[in-house]
């Protein structure tokens, strides 16, 4: 039984019905391609096909087609795969945390919020295969997959592989979990189509025939991988962070970072999701699903995190100064005065100030300000990974080492290809998947829509 | 009839019906399988066509014939893979080194020193290390030239001798000949033609020394220094530990000087007067920068000073302030006898008055020793500009350049070039058709020296032999074999070798016979003899010495001033196309694959220049009429209103590794007064242009930013009141005391119980030179990657040796700890992979890459290594080095990396030592493959491994043995006694007594089994 206070605002406007909700998301899917999005499709494409060149001539030739050097072995890569994955949680925290936490305006944006999980992931996923010298053998070297080369195992004490694990483990458990969301709705395309089009959201939907048993274990599987997801949005990024924290690097080895991680990953996750979902709500005309009420409870937990973000920037200074230990010391003030002190003053800017504007309720129900404040937040999730990962390493412990990271044009092809990647997949999941759960919203239809109350 | 029947058995178990007996009781052979276990099984089946269709996918990729052909009658001593060695002899122009050659498989790979060479006493350079790469270097020749044309031997030398005899005069022009036998053999082309005239010059010529032994003593040679028995080493520009004269022989020396313990706290007091900063410079304990206008002034000030003291006459002279120079003459007075003046000036009467200074100062004999004259500087300048003079006069008819190239590196090499065609005949000996060879009508190819028979006489009473190491790979023939052919003798050059070597044996009398003195001699390489020392007249010639530098020298010059000095990996530009050197990175600017204006920092401040990561400007230099545009490199140190600038780059012909490398400074050097001056005082501007350049550096951040838990350093004074000076002892608190940090781990720790290797190095008598870098290069093939790649920062150096200056800003002012001193205190520090115990780099390894080994290593598996470069970042020393790209077989680095692309070039790769494909980090190995090779030599041996049996290539390279390898479990070992360890357990945590011992980085425990002593210098305590 769902109480809802006559003074909430509702959750769907509009006054949507049922038949509406299946209408609206389900129109997308079976209308002919709208010419936005042919051309957005084919800039992605493009944009990967740009961004292949680059990969294919890293492949080809080596990782020295980047910009590393003996003293900076991670820069745009390691950067790139962190930023991705941060991306990728909002997902499965908006589905699954916000799940058991039952809040319900969830329900609309937890679908493309999934989607953009999974294909953030795979993205991220790309880097640490080829950032590898060797990817072809790095590929399956580093899995403990029983060999013949001698009882060679891999090694346990790496956050590398842990990192192998924690990705893969959060990328299966995020595509199953969207994956069973998806079934009734292809479902309901399947019973609206004919032909070709039948078979194939027949196939996808898994035969569900809406029977009350079908429900109850839908449900329950949904409750259950919610409660396998919730501690994963916690420990991808925290294991993410072990990289940095174990190793004896000043600037990376610092404990703070598994908590501040995580708050910098949801951060940036819901910047991400606010940025695409303004988009989508906009070209599906979904406007009544995804609301400006929405858009500001994701702006709250923007300002939360990105403040979490700046204590622990704040934090990490303090501790610096308070270890006595002068490469520690040194490698903070290098970030903030250094020959880099560039990229930390935009991730200060971005992450730590710009969030800050959405006390202004004006400013946090504005959809302008948001989006523009939304890609400001995810250009400063991608400096606080730089910052990390370059200004430490340029100048660590030894003076004659140091040495400066600019990147080279297979650089930023290759984040170019992700971008592809990411926007194609994107595209086509908006176009051939149901953008919104419509069995969910619909239950929200009717303890919200006016419509139906009179 | 009684049935009998009777039953024999097999054996017991046929009696007993053994239940394992019945079973194969009818087969005849029960031990072999039954035949039901022969059938092929359905497994076997699918082993057989598993395997089938896996060769057949392997056969069908096409896999490279790689032919090793077998001996069809093996030579007796080569076997393959185990090295063959042979003393022999480096020598090019007059840089000498007594050596021992390791081959394999009939191929010369490495250049050790001959420890039993009283010159070079086991030491080598970056330069002989590097020289065994020249010998594969495909731009020699592959036989004699003809205008142009190949010919072969028998007609060419036909040709030549008829134009020979038709000369009127030849003019032999070589470098220093450093061999007895050599000069015998021209002796006997001259004594066949008439008028043969022979004229001797150096690229880096020492005429100045020369003349002054003459004009003061009657002496014809240089001294033998002995910069072991000087306390007190006055140095006025001699770069001794770097390029001057016999820098491995006086590093050796001069490192016994600098060796300290609580024993023996006492070292030699260095200083030095210079206006760029040399290698000796940055060794100095006071070091002074001077113009060089003011040098002769600042040699006479000093012998004035002395001559008070003394009570001898002074000599008038314009009055110069020069800083430290009344200590230096105090302490070189105390020291009397034991005191040493020398001075890199090419002026004769400079050198007079040197000369002078240590005839006041008793130091004759002693320290420096005229009697026993060196002959590895024989070049006249005075002649060779006559030879000039004469060329273009037309006067000269033939000419015959004997393995030198005067074209490209004598001042006046644009005039001979440019009148070369005058004379009737031209001839050249060299091995490449060099800038001198390009312009004659016959090239006589010489061997590589390592393809030679020979002899030299490094001093009187010293001789060295140097045999071949493997037959010529080119069609070529020894220069002195030729002149032998030219002069229609009948015998050999190996016969005149041995005939003149039997004198040698008639002056001895320990070998009885010829054969057994000649093998005896061949197996140690050198032979020392008595002699009878040559008789200095009374000292002559100070009057008119010391009027002249007054004269000629100034105090108060204010023109730009440009010193040309000597590059220590690429030097006078002989070997310029050797790869190594090339990327060798320069001990003091630490830049590659390029010379450079350096300037001093004022003077790039008030231009408003600033180098970012080796980004500079370029100047135009002009000196005379002459001008040159070159990068400027910002060199602490420099002497203001001074500019250097290296010799050796800008070859045109020299191969297409150092072809267009940098501009050719020869050109600017001026004869004036009949000596060549690589001072240039006059008519010199430099004016800062607006276009950008790059010079790779390996290195570009120049101070320690005052971090003692890299360089820890204190002076004498210090020390000898307490042990533990400059020592920086981090301690962390624990259970309510402060503790070691070595006392914190999450580790349990290794335990070592054979060996546990370890390596001492001695900041104190590094002195950076950079033998050790180009040593490793070759021992370990290390990649060379290119100056492009340098800027990227990516070169291979598998052992660097860093270089920081000191800065005047205080420890908190981190921005001003970035900028170095106007005049820094430099100090070296070799950094290799440090071998830690609780490695870094082998924790985060996903694949466990990085290992660590039973004896104290960490190892690098390259074939499991899947490139994430995680180690690399983690590694605190930043010694682990990645492979960008594909160095070898790649044609995108074949003109660089020439030992792993050329087919030739691939010779001299050792065997013992793979090479890295592309994608895997690599780093240093502590030379594993020697310590194996070390441990199986004991074990077939069947005894224990001697210490010293077992050396790393750097320490062994060392000319000033700062590095000691050894086994840190034996108590006995070298290292172990260094470094004091006490309680010698299997612990890998070592407890060190020796006081000066620490660890660069000791606070993050990471324990390494590299040990460094910090770095004394010989100041007053004050000074610090």
């Amino acid at each position: 039984m769902q109480v809802t206070s006559s003074l909430r605002e509702p959750l769907i406007t509009g006054g949507k019905t049922l038949k509406d909700v299946t209408h609206d998301v389900s129109r997308h899917v079976e209308g002919k391609p709208t010419l936005s999005w042919i051309l957005a499709l084919l800039t992605s494409v493009g944009v990967l096909g740009v961004g292949a060149i680059a990969l294919a001539a890293t492949l080809w030739e080596g990782i020295g087609m980047w910009g590393l050097n003996k003293t900076i072995g991670w820069a745009w890569d390691i950067t790139n795969f962190v930023w991705w994955v941060g991306i990728g949680h909002a997902g499965t925290l908006i589905s699954a945390v916000l799940l058991l936490f039952r809040q319900k305006w969830r329900m609309a944006i937890n679908r493309a919020a999934e989607a953009m999980t999974i294909f953030a992931v795979i993205c991220a996923a790309l880097f640490p295969v080829i950032h590898m010298g060797r990817p072809w053998v790095g590929a399956y070297w580093a899995l403990p997959l029983p060999n013949t080369f001698g009882s060679l195992w891999v090694n346990f004490n790496s956050p590398l592989l842990w990192d192998v694990f924690a990705i893969s483990t959060y990328f299966s458990v995020s595509l199953v979990f969207w994956y069973i969301g998806l079934i009734p709705d292809f479902a309901t395309i399947r019973d609206r189509a004919t032909g070709l089009r039948k078979t194939i959201y027949g196939a996808l939907s898994f035969g569900w025939d809406g029977a009350a048993k079908t429900w109850f274990r839908y449900e329950a599987v949904a409750l259950i991988l919610a409660g396998l997801a919730t501690p994963l949005v916690l420990s991808v990024h925290t294991i993410v962070s072990f990289d940095f924290a174990t190793s004896v690097i000043p600037g990376w080895h610092t404990t703070i970072f598994p908590p501040y991680f995580v708050a910098g990953a949801i951060f940036s996750g819901f910047a991400m999701v606010l940025t695409l979902m303004i988009i989508t709500r906009k070209v599906f005309k979904l406007e009544d699903y995804i609301t400006i009420g929405h858009i500001e409870l994701m702006n709250i937990v923007i300002i939360i995190t990105g403040s979490i973000v700046g204590i622990a920037y704040i934090t990490e200074f303090f501790i610096a100064w308070y270890s006595g230990v002068a490469a520690e010391q040194y490698a903070f003030i290098n970030r903030a005065f250094g020959p880099y002190w560039w990229a930390y003053w935009a991730m200060m800017t971005c992450n730590v100030i710009s969030p800050q504007l959405f006390w202004f309720k004006k400013i946090r129900t504005s959809i302008v300000l948001t989006f523009i404040l939304s890609i400001v937040v995810n250009i400063g999730m991608w400096f606080e990974r730089f910052v990390i990962i370059v200004t430490s390493l340029h100048r660590d412990f030894l003076p004659s080492s140091w040495a400066m990271f600019s990147p080279t044009w297979a650089d930023m092809g290759v984040y170019l290809f992700t971008f592809g990647l990411f926007f194609t997949l994107f595209l086509l999941f908006a176009k051939f998947f149901p953008v919104i759960n419509m069995a969910e919203v619909k239950s929200i239809v009717k303890s919200s829509g006016e419509k139906v109350k009179k | 009839m009684k049935e009998i029947k009777k039953t024999y058995w097999k054996g017991v178990e046929e009696l007993t019906n053994d239940p394992a007996f019945i079973k194969n009781a009818d087969r005849e052979f029960p031990e072999l399988p039954t035949q039901e276990e022969n059938t092929p099984s359905r497994r076997d089946f699918l082993k057989l066509m598993g395997f089938s269709l896996a060769a057949a996918s392997l056969a069908a990729c096409e896999a490279p014939v790689r032919k090793a052909i077998p001996y069809v009658n093996k030579p007796v001593d080569i076997d393959p893979s185990i090295p063959n060695y042979y003393a022999s002899t480096y020598n090019i122009g007059g840089d000498y080194a007594s050596i021992v050659v390791k081959t394999r498989e009939g191929r010369p790979i490495k250049i050790d020193g001959n420890g039993i060479s009283p010159t070079t006493q086991g030491g080598t350079s970056a330069q002989v290390e590097a020289s065994v790469l020249s010998l594969y270097d495909k731009q020699r020749l592959s036989g004699p030239m003809a205008n142009g044309e190949s010919k072969d031997w028998d007609a060419f030398d036909r040709e030549l001798a008829g134009k020979f005899a038709s000369a009127s005069s030849i003019t032999i022009v070589t470098n220093t000949i450093l061999s007895p036998t050599t000069e015998k053999a021209i002796a006997k082309f001259a004594d066949k033609y008439a008028n043969v005239n022979v004229v001797t010059y150096d690229p880096s010529s020492n005429y100045g020394i020369l003349k002054a032994a003459d004009v003061s003593y009657g002496v014809k040679g240089i001294p033998t220094y002995h910069f072991d028995k000087a306390k007190t080493i006055v140095s006025f520009g001699a770069d001794f530990l770097g390029t001057w004269i016999s820098p491995i022989e006086f590093s050796k020396d001069y490192a016994q000087t600098r060796k300290i313990s609580k024993e023996r706290p006492e070292m030699s007091r260095h200083y030095q007067f210079e206006s760029n900063l040399s290698l000796t410079g940055a060794n100095a304990d006071y070091r002074t920068p001077i113009k060089a206008s003011k040098s002769g002034l600042a040699v006479l000030a000093l012998y004035n000073a002395l001559a008070k003291k003394a009570g001898a006459s002074t000599f008038t002279a314009p009055a110069v302030e020069v800083e430290h120079l009344d200590k230096a003459a105090n302490e070189l007075w105390a020291n009397r006898g034991a005191s040493l003046v020398v001075s890199g000036s090419n002026d004769p009467n400079v050198q007079v008055v040197v000369n002078a200074i240590n005839d006041l100062l008793g130091n004759n004999g002693k320290t420096v020793d005229f009697s026993r004259p060196s002959y590895f500087r024989k070049g006249d300048d005075a002649a060779m500009n006559k030879f000039v003079v004469d060329l273009k006069a037309g006067r000269i008819d033939a000419v015959v350049f004997h393995e030198c190239n005067p074209a490209y590196d004598f001042a006046k090499g644009e005039e001979i070039a440019d009148n070369i065609s005058k004379a009737k005949l031209t001839v050249s000996t060299n091995d490449t058709l060099n800038e001198t060879a390009s312009l004659v009508q016959y090239v006589a190819p010489t061997h590589h020296f390592l393809e030679s028979w020979n002899d030299y006489s490094p001093r009187l009473g010293e001789y060295s032999l140097a045999q071949p190491t493997i037959s010529p790979l080119f069609n070529t023939r020894q220069a002195p074999e030729s002149f032998l052919v030219w002069a229609g003798e009948s015998m050999t050059y190996y016969e005149l070798l041995q005939e003149e070597w039997k004198a040698h044996f008639a002056k001895q009398d320990v070998i009885a016979d010829f054969q057994t003195f000649w093998d005896s001699s061949l197996h140690n390489g050198v032979v020392e003899e008595a002699f009878t020392p040559v008789s200095l007249s009374e000292l002559n010639g100070l009057e008119q010495a010391a009027s002249a530098v007054a004269k000629a020298y100034k105090s108060d010059n204010a023109g730009t001033e440009l010193i040309v000095y000597k590059k220590i990996g690429v030097g006078t530009g002989v070997m310029a196309n050797n790869p190594w050197l090339q990327e060798m990175s320069d001990p003091i600017s630490k830049a590659t694959w390029d010379n450079y204006l350096t300037v001093s920092q004022k003077w790039a401040n008030e231009n408003g220049l600033r180098m970012v990561e080796g980004a500079t400007r370029k100047a135009k230099l002009t000196v005379g009429d002459k001008s040159l545009t070159v990068p400027v490199l910002v060199q602490p140190g420099q002497a203001e209103g001074t500019v250097g600038l290296a010799i050796g780059y800008g070859r045109t012909k020299a191969g297409r590794v150092a072809n267009g490398v940098g501009v050719n400074a020869y050109e600017l050097l001026t004869t004036g007064g009949d000596f060549v001056n690589f001072d240039i005082t006059d008519g010199v501007t430099v004016e800062l242009t607006s276009d950008t350049y790059s010079i790779a550096q390996t290195q570009t951040h120049q101070t320690y930013m005052g971090r003692e838990f890299v360089v820890q350093e204190s002076t004498l004074g210090a020390y000898k009141e307490d042990a533990f000076a400059g020592r920086y002892r981090p301690e962390i608190y624990k259970d309510g005391k402060f503790v070691k940090p070595s006392k914190v781990s999450l580790w349990k720790g290794h335990k070592y119980s054979q060996h546990h290797w370890g390596l001492a190095i001695d900041m104190n008598s590094c002195v950076g030179c950079g033998a050790c870098t180009i040593a490793c290069q070759v021992e370990n093939n290390v990649a060379v990657v290119g100056k492009q790649e340098v800027l990227n920062r990516r070169e291979m150096a598998w052992i660097r040796v860093d270089r920081y200056y000191s800065s005047d800003a205080d420890v908190k002012d981190l921005k001003g700890l970035e900028i170095a001193s106007e005049n820094p205190e430099v100090t070296f520090q070799p950094m290799m992979c440090q071998h830690c115990n609780n490695a870094p780099c082998e924790t985060v390894c996903p694949v466990a890459a990085t290992t660590h080994s039973s004896e104290g290593l960490n190892q690098m598996t390259y074939n499991r290594c899947i490139g994430t470069r995680y180690c690399a970042n983690n590694c605190p020393y930043k010694v682990r080095r990645f492979n960008w790209f594909k160095y070898h077989d790649n044609k995108d680095f074949s003109v660089v990396n020439v030992a792993q692309n050329d087919d030739m070039g691939k010779m001299v790769l050792n065997p013992d030592v793979t090479v890295r494909a592309r994608g895997v980090i690599e780093k240093c190995s502590m030379c594993v493959q020697r310590i194996q090779a070390g441990k199986l030599t004991a074990k077939r041996e069947g005894r224990p491994v001697r210490d010293g049996e077992i050396n790393v290539a750097c320490a062994v390279a060392c000319p000033t043995d700062a590095l000691v390898f050894g086994d840190m479990n034996d108590a006995e070992s070298r290292v172990s006694k260094l470094l004091k360890i006490q309680e010698n357990e299997l612990e890998a945590i070592k407890e060190v007594g020796e006081e000066r011992a620490y660890h660069v980085l000791e606070e993050i425990n990471v324990s390494p089994n590299v040990w460094y002593f910090t770095k004394i210098r010989n100041k007053d305590k004050s000074e610090a």
